[in-house]
């Protein structure tokens, strides 16, 4: 009883103070600037880049033939160079179909399913993984651009909310540690801003390519929180929401991280 | 009252407490919790152990403190020095208990409360980060804590 009535009146003020101030735009920085210089050398250079061995596969599984179908990614789009220049930068987008936001990741089974007639790949798959990188990789150093769509704003609203949300037994928000605390260190990690312009990445502590949701699933783990599946639909409002909140950042894919 | 009913009485009997004594009971005066959390204070050594711990303390992942063989500290919190010079024993278990009593936007995790919590993991549900006896060991610990007087002081 005592505590409910602190919380009627602290109501006012808690409302002000738990919403995070956003990182104002020109104070942005992409998670290359939290690492190394080694390991940022290491994304830099595509013949150092572990991740390239990945995005390469992807190159070769676009011309491949997939499905009852029996179509390529390419037989539709063409060379993925012109089509799919700037198309990871406007992901997750908003579907039709699906009355709901898709992530690369999902258009691209999407695609699988609809067009090729195909099976879905499963989720961290080898070969989603390298489909994802080499699309993404086609909008190196384009600006992220979120769809200017009103349908997405509803999604928007509630990964923001899943942002600022305190999950777990040690009880954060996202916006705590990477609006916060950026910058300071947690042990011996600096902590990034938490942008969504490298995914997917070859993690060196995975020593593997990983998806932004297997980055939030970690987070999330690391905050003792029961995580959301893969493709669950929280994961994508919240990459809608990172999306905006990285808008006008260059791509990186495929990024390195520590 | 039939066998039956007595048996799951006594059973009822039985687990109720035992579920209620997950967490012990305590009483907050001011900004401090007094009384020893579960009777007993606690041991430094054993708290120093638990706060240098990363899987079980995790203090050093926010906080710095005067721990020379323990490299990478946080420093997302105030630093751990002077701790038992800032505050007082019962200061210092509230804070460890439950410190959004004090700050409610306090970022630290309340380490033995487990309601108003959300999508805890399951290994962890309805369980306190530490336990009653180990958060007094760092109690224990965090009072030895002094400021060291300076050289100025102590003439």
């Amino acid at each position: 009883m005592r505590r409910a009535g602190g919380f009627v009146v602290l109501g006012s003020a808690c409302l002000a103070s738990l919403a995070s101030a956003e990182i104002p735009l020109d104070q942005r920085k992409s998670g290359a600037d939290f690492i190394s210089a080694a390991t940022r050398a290491m994304q830099e250079d595509d013949t150092a880049n572990p991740a390239m061995l990945s995005t390469l596969d992807g190159e070769s599984m676009w011309n491949e033939k997939a499905g009852g179908a029996q179509k390529s990614c390419g037989d539709c789009h063409g060379p993925a160079p012109k089509s799919m220049k700037g198309v990871a930068a406007r992901y997750p987008a908003y579907n039709v179909a699906r009355q709901a936001p898709v992530d690369l990741s999902g258009q691209i089974n999407a695609c699988r399913t609809d067009q090729q007639k195909a099976e879905a790949f499963k989720p961290e798959s080898a070969q989603l993984l390298a489909l994802s990188a080499y699309i993404g990789s086609q909008s190196r150093g384009l600006p992220v651009s979120p769809p200017d769509d009103a349908r997405l704003a509803s999604f928007r609203a509630r990964g923001e909310a899943l942002w600022s949300q305190r999950i777990g037994q040690l009880n954060f928000s996202c916006a705590q540690c990477h609006d916060d605390n950026w910058g300071k260190r947690l042990g011996s990690a600096l902590i990034p801003q938490a942008h969504p312009n490298a995914y997917p990445i070859y993690r060196l502590d995975w020593q593997g390519m990983g998806s932004l949701q297997r980055r939030f699933r970690n987070c999330m783990s690391g905050v003792r929180a029961e995580a959301y599946p893969y493709g669950a639909q929280e994961f994508i409002d919240l990459e809608v929401f990172l999306a905006h909140r990285a808008r006008g950042m260059p791509v990186e894919t495929p990024g390195v991280r520590p | 009252m039939d066998r039956r009913c007595v048996a799951a009485l006594l059973t009822l009997a039985c687990c109720a407490p035992a579920a209620a004594a997950s967490l012990q009971p305590y009483e907050i005066t001011g900004d401090a919790i007094v009384a020893p959390l579960g009777g007993t204070r606690g041991d430094p050594a054993k708290g120093r152990a638990i706060v240098v711990d990363r899987q079980r303390g995790l203090c050093l992942l926010c906080h710095t403190g005067p721990f020379p063989e323990q490299r990478f500290q946080g420093d997302i919190a105030p630093s751990l020095a002077g701790a038992g010079s800032r505050l007082s024993e019962g200061q210092l278990r509230l804070r460890m208990v439950d410190s959004t009593r004090i700050n409610p936007d306090s970022v630290m995790p309340s380490y033995y409360r487990t309601d108003h919590l959300t999508r805890v993991a399951p290994a962890q549900r309805d369980k306190p980060i530490l336990e009653a006896q180990d958060i007094e060991n760092v109690v224990a610990f965090l009072v030895t804590l002094r400021d060291q007087p300076s050289l100025k002081e102590t003439r």
